[in-house]
């Protein structure tokens, strides 16, 4: 076994939306190269949390964080970071896939293209690698010029996880990756996540127990604000020690 | 009530009906070894059919729990002892259709001295209580009640061990009760392993309450002994 190393870290992070004290004093740190699912009721944080990790609240009036993110041990909301290389470090694939209205080809490599990235013979290698990567290139490399929304809902959210991993970032955000697939697709999403992990640190927010059990090695609870309980994902659901924890994963709360 | 909760609770009762039975096949193999009572015998036998049909069907219920409400945490634990108990249960059971099988060996009732030295009658209700205590502490899901079964069990063991010698000394001076010491014998090493069973399901009780797991534990005590 390697040596742990932690990837992201919050030290006592506070988080606020106007008033609303939104995240309370988190502490937390996750490994590299593992999956950590965040669990917890729905405005309990968490995707308010995910999203503090590439900057995404930034866009929101009134939202302001006390505390440090730290990635490899540097603080991302420090004055001489810039987003958009922050963002190229931590990738995210939303809920709803989201491809832009384009081909194939142009969704996965959007971001190359931002880079300033022109020879095609590059986006092509980083198209392919980036599509074997989430496992849709058997499947779409016959039509690349195609339109990607005459794409399937998983094999969309597949092209967002390829458009993700084609700026090659070091962690990737889920919120909820697979809350919009079947089963079949969410099944795929979740191999992809497990086979991903030996490169990039991922954190997925999921409200599906048994998904957070299936793909990730942590797991944290939130619940009103708070980080109730983080601990191996095993622990977690064999004995949970906080009965808020209990409560909620068994699913009788309030 | 929520829905699982009602689920959880009919496997409760279901298992607690079951302990009913078989502890009343307990009670009836020590009445059946006392008097010598062959048809008593004979119907504890035919009732462990009934025995085994909880069984199966307990087996099922936890079957059909995990799959339709695939339960993590305190609930898990729960239908994993519940399956646990289940098996311990049946194996008394067979225990105590086993005691009913030396009692219809018996000619008549066992004789006194024989009782008293080998003290099996103790033996026997203590058997009897413990596996009466190990429901109630299943029943109000008390694993401080169940710990100290663990520790009654070695009253059990200790009367086990020397029963050996006992029975033996006994033949040697009554030739003509060699079978009636044998069958005594055999129901003690009977007992003997009720009490075993009583704790492996004490054990699933700590576990499923406490999330601990104790069994095995005192095999390394027993070996510095």
């Amino acid at each position: 076994m390697n040596k742990k190393t932690t990837k992201l870290e919050a030290k006592e992070l506070n988080a606020y939306y106007g008033d609303f004290h939104a995240l309370k004093n988190i502490n937390i740190a996750m490994e590299e190269k593992n999956v950590t699912a965040f669990i917890g009721p729905s405005g309990c944080g968490k995707s308010t949390f995910l999203r503090t990790f590439n900057r995404m609240n930034d866009y929101i009036d009134g939202f302001r964080t006390e505390g440090d993110i730290l990635l490899d041990g540097r603080d991302i909301y420090a004055k001489d970071v810039r987003v958009d290389e922050l963002r190229k470090e931590v990738g995210m694939v939303f809920q709803k896939p989201n491809p832009f209205p384009k081909s194939i080809f142009e969704n996965v490599v959007y971001g190359l293209r931002i880079q300033g990235i022109k020879k095609k013979a590059v986006l092509e290698e980083a198209a392919e690698k980036s599509l074997r990567r989430s496992a849709l290139w058997e499947e779409v490399k016959d039509k690349m010029d195609k339109s990607a929304l005459a794409l399937s809902g998983g094999q969309q959210q597949r092209l967002c996880i390829a458009r993700a991993l084609a700026i090659s970032p070091s962690v990737l955000l889920m919120d909820e990756p697979a809350s919009a697939l079947d089963p079949l697709s969410t099944a795929k999403i979740e191999e992809l996540i497990y086979e991903l992990k030996n490169e990039y640190t991922i954190v997925i927010v999921t409200h599906n127990m048994q998904q957070a059990g299936r793909v990730s090695d942590h797991t944290a609870f939130f619940y009103m604000g708070e980080l109730v309980e983080f601990s191996k994902t095993k622990t977690m659901f064999t004995s949970p020690q906080d009965n808020r924890t209990q409560n909620y994963i068994t699913g009788r709360f309030g | 009530m929520p829905h699982i909760d009602v689920e959880l609770e009919k496997l409760k009762t279901k298992l607690l009906e079951m302990w009913d039975l078989v502890e009343y096949q307990l009670q009836s193999g020590r009445e059946a070894m006392l008097q010598a009572d062959q048809e008593l015998a004979q119907q504890i036998i035919k009732r462990d059919r009934k025995v085994n049909q909880f069984d199966v069907k307990i087996d099922r219920m936890c079957e059909n729990f995990f799959a339709l409400f695939t339960p993590v945490a305190v609930d898990l634990r729960m239908v994993l002892a519940v399956l646990k108990i289940n098996a311990n249960l049946e194996r008394i059971g067979d225990t105590a259709e086993g005691i009913a099988r030396f009692a219809k060996k018996l000619d008549g009732p066992v004789s006194e001295p024989l009782l008293e030295m080998t003290k099996v009658v103790p033996m026997y209700e203590e058997a009897v209580a413990m596996f009466a205590d190990c429901r109630v502490a299943f029943k109000t899901n008390d694993p401080v009640l169940a710990k100290t079964l663990i520790k009654r069990d070695r009253a059990l063991d200790k009367i086990y061990r020397k029963s050996d010698g006992i029975v033996t000394k006994f033949m040697a001076e009554n030739p003509e009760k060699i079978s009636e010491a044998l069958a005594v014998l055999s129901i003690i090493k009977k007992v003997e392993r009720v009490g075993d069973q009583v704790t492996n399901i004490a054990e699933e009780i700590i576990f499923y309450r406490e999330a601990k797991v104790v069994k095995h534990r005192q095999d390394k005590k027993k070996k510095k002994d």
